[in-house]
């Protein structure tokens, strides 16, 4: 790497004096050309505040509507708060079912996902052994293949294990999608960490492993929720990998189920209760996210600037 | 530490391998091998056809109509999405004007709110967005034709993602409204980094805000920039667009194919029409020209290196 001096800062350094002796900070000019800028940059980015609210709260609007009123009147108020439509959805329409569905596959992938990936990432950062080099960027090169490439022979893979249209089979496929980021994401963790600690308690008789899940997991809690935020809203918000692998009307995750019935929803038409559902199923995300706004944010960005 | 090491790191890598392997790494070898057979998926029987498969992929309308989509989205898509998300987090993080006692560099009023705003669709599901914005793009009564006839523009009533010539217009809309939110915080962290001295001393100097930008702001955040833009054309070419096209758009991939994307062809060739030799035929041409396009995006983005 080399170290190249930045280009304003050469000339910006004795600026300041000369502006001071001169008594005239260039202010004024600035101030102009400052208000027109800020009125125009404030209006853009309310307007894409808007754009950006707009959409949920017209969802949450009309999820409250009947049906006659989503097509006559898109955008006035619900004239009445039609809760009915949320209980349809919830027991009849099955979002339900399909909550519990994400909630067993996400956990189960979750859970798997943070274990084993922890578990590679720390003996790939930590221990020197022939092939580690390879083994690692085996893992890492999986990022940056599109899934769809393998998702034919995965099909049948997954079919000829007999794990086709199980939950079970779901959560394996859903941590091995998601070894890569986390293997590439915790090993450079792992080795940002002291070794001393680790070292102390092997001396005073430790196992590898009681080291690792007694010293090194809970060192590493930081990395952990990173990577599992990360990995928490990738697998929450999987809408591929169901799609092929889980064709079972029981199974379905959320975002299936919801497609699944806006495609029903052409010849049947409960569109307020569908919209009930999408609804239901935005909410807890950004609930979420309000409360663990920093959490989520430097969960999500700590992976893409590494 | 020699002590059982290596019946440890065997323990600890075993498990996490066999699934890896199995269920990537495998498959993405089989995919290359399969794609030089006439396997039907259907059946378990196959013969090898050598080119047959990449031959008619070369005269296959439809794959050519679908590759210039994905190109068209891992090109434009990063353009815009990453345009917009850099000048709103440079308004939000250094475009403030200065007040009196406050800090020399800050962002706008409301900056934290903000911030919090636009991550909003990132947190969402892409197929609940996709199925949101399908009924907002609704010609009879979704939001944006009865905002047009609420503002007196009756007559301009698009049928929206029905339109051949719009429909990849609008398709690539949501995704740019779902991804700006992301890449603002991203490259808000990045310029929280930039020391201020930098800005103080462009400052001092006069630089008004846009000279600002070019030669202070953006320069130092080019590496999170570059890398931004190989994730967000990765995700154009394979997941993302996915679930938008499919969900959004009716028929084969839009009116007259005018919004099918590769990933979509592979997906209706191997699930749909029973051709899983061919659909890996075209996975394997997605591969190529997902690694082509980073490839292509780290060295024309590579410059010298500025460090602060």
């Amino acid at each position: 790497m080399k170290t190249t001096e930045t280009p304003t800062a050469p000339d910006a350094v004795p600026a300041p004096r000369v502006s001071k002796q001169d008594g005239r900070p260039p202010r004024p000019k600035e101030k102009s050309e400052g208000q027109v800028l800020n009125v125009f940059s404030h209006g853009i980015l309310i307007v894409w505040a808007i754009l950006v609210v707009m959409p949920l709260l017209w969802a949450v609007m009309t999820s409250f509507k009947d049906d006659a009123a989503i097509f006559n009147s898109p955008w006035s108020l619900p004239t009445s708060l039609n809760f009915d439509n949320w209980s349809r959805a919830w027991s009849q329409a099955r979002m339900a079912d399909y909550f519990l569905n994400t909630i067993m596959v996400v956990g189960g992938s979750l859970i798997g996902t943070l274990v084993l990936g922890s578990m590679a990432a720390y003996v790939l950062a930590r221990f020197e052994f022939p092939g580690n080099r390879f083994l690692y960027y085996l893992f890492v090169g999986g990022m940056s293949f599109p899934v769809m490439l393998a998702l034919v022979p995965l099909f049948y893979v997954v079919n000829n294990m007999g794990l086709l249209n199980t939950i079970h089979g779901l959560i394996l496929v859903y941590i091995a999608y998601s070894l890569p980021f986390t293997v590439f994401f915790l090993t450079s963790f792992f080795r940002s960490l002291p070794s001393s600690v680790a070292e102390a308690a092997f001396v005073d008789g430790a196992t590898h492993t009681r080291t690792f899940f007694q010293i090194m997991l809970p060192m590493a809690r930081p990395g952990l929720i990173s990577v599992g935020i990360f990995n928490f809203l990738g697998q929450w918000n999987q809408y591929m990998l169901p799609t092929v692998l889980n064709s079972d009307p029981e199974n379905r995750v959320l975002t299936q189920g919801l497609v699944q019935l806006s495609v029903s929803q052409g010849y049947k038409g409960d569109w307020s209760g569908l919209f009930a559902g999408l609804v239901m199923a935005m909410l807890p995300v950004l609930a979420a996210y309000i409360v663990f706004q920093r959490q989520v944010v430097s969960g999500l960005t700590a992976g893409a600037l590494k | 530490m020699q002590h059982g090491k290596y019946r440890f790191i065997v323990g600890f890598l075993v498990i996490p391998m066999t699934l890896y392997t199995l269920f990537v790494i495998w498959p993405f070898i089989q995919s290359i091998f399969y794609s030089f057979t006439n396997w039907t998926g259907l059946s378990p029987d196959f013969e090898m056809v050598g080119f047959d498969n990449y031959s008619r992929m070369f005269e296959d309308d439809i794959f050519w109509r679908s590759l210039q989509h994905s190109m068209l989205f891992a090109l434009l898509l990063p353009l815009v999405t990453l345009s917009l998300a850099l000048f709103f987090a440079f308004m939000i993080n250094v475009g403030g004007r200065r007040r009196k006692g406050g800090p020399v560099v800050s962002g706008v009023r409301g900056s934290g709110f903000y911030k919090i705003v636009y991550f909003f669709p990132q947190v969402l599901s892409i197929a609940i967005v996709a199925l949101l914005f399908q009924f907002a793009y609704n010609p009879q009564s979704g939001a944006l034709n009865s905002t047009f006839k609420a503002i007196g523009l009756d007559d301009l009533q698009p049928v929206w993602l029905g339109d051949p010539d719009l429909a990849l217009w609008c398709v690539m809309a949501v995704l740019v409204w779902s991804t700006v939110g992301f890449f603002v915080v991203l490259f808000s962290a990045g310029m929280a980094s930039i020391p201020t001295e930098l800005y103080e001393a462009a400052l001092l100097d006069g630089a008004s805000r846009i000279t600002t930008f070019f030669r202070v702001t953006l320069p130092l955040l080019w590496d999170t920039v570059q890398s931004g833009w190989v994730y967000i054309g990765v995700l154009a070419l394979g997941a993302e667009s996915f679930a938008v096209v499919q969900i959004m758009t009716i028929g084969p991939g839009g009116p007259d194919y005018s919004t099918t994307v590769m990933v979509l062809y592979v997906y209706q060739k191997a699930f749909r029409d029973g051709q899983a030799a061919y659909a890996t035929t075209i996975g394997v041409a997605l591969l190529v020209v997902t690694l082509a396009f980073a490839a292509i995006v780290m060295k024309l983005g590579r410059r010298e290196r500025l460090e602060f």
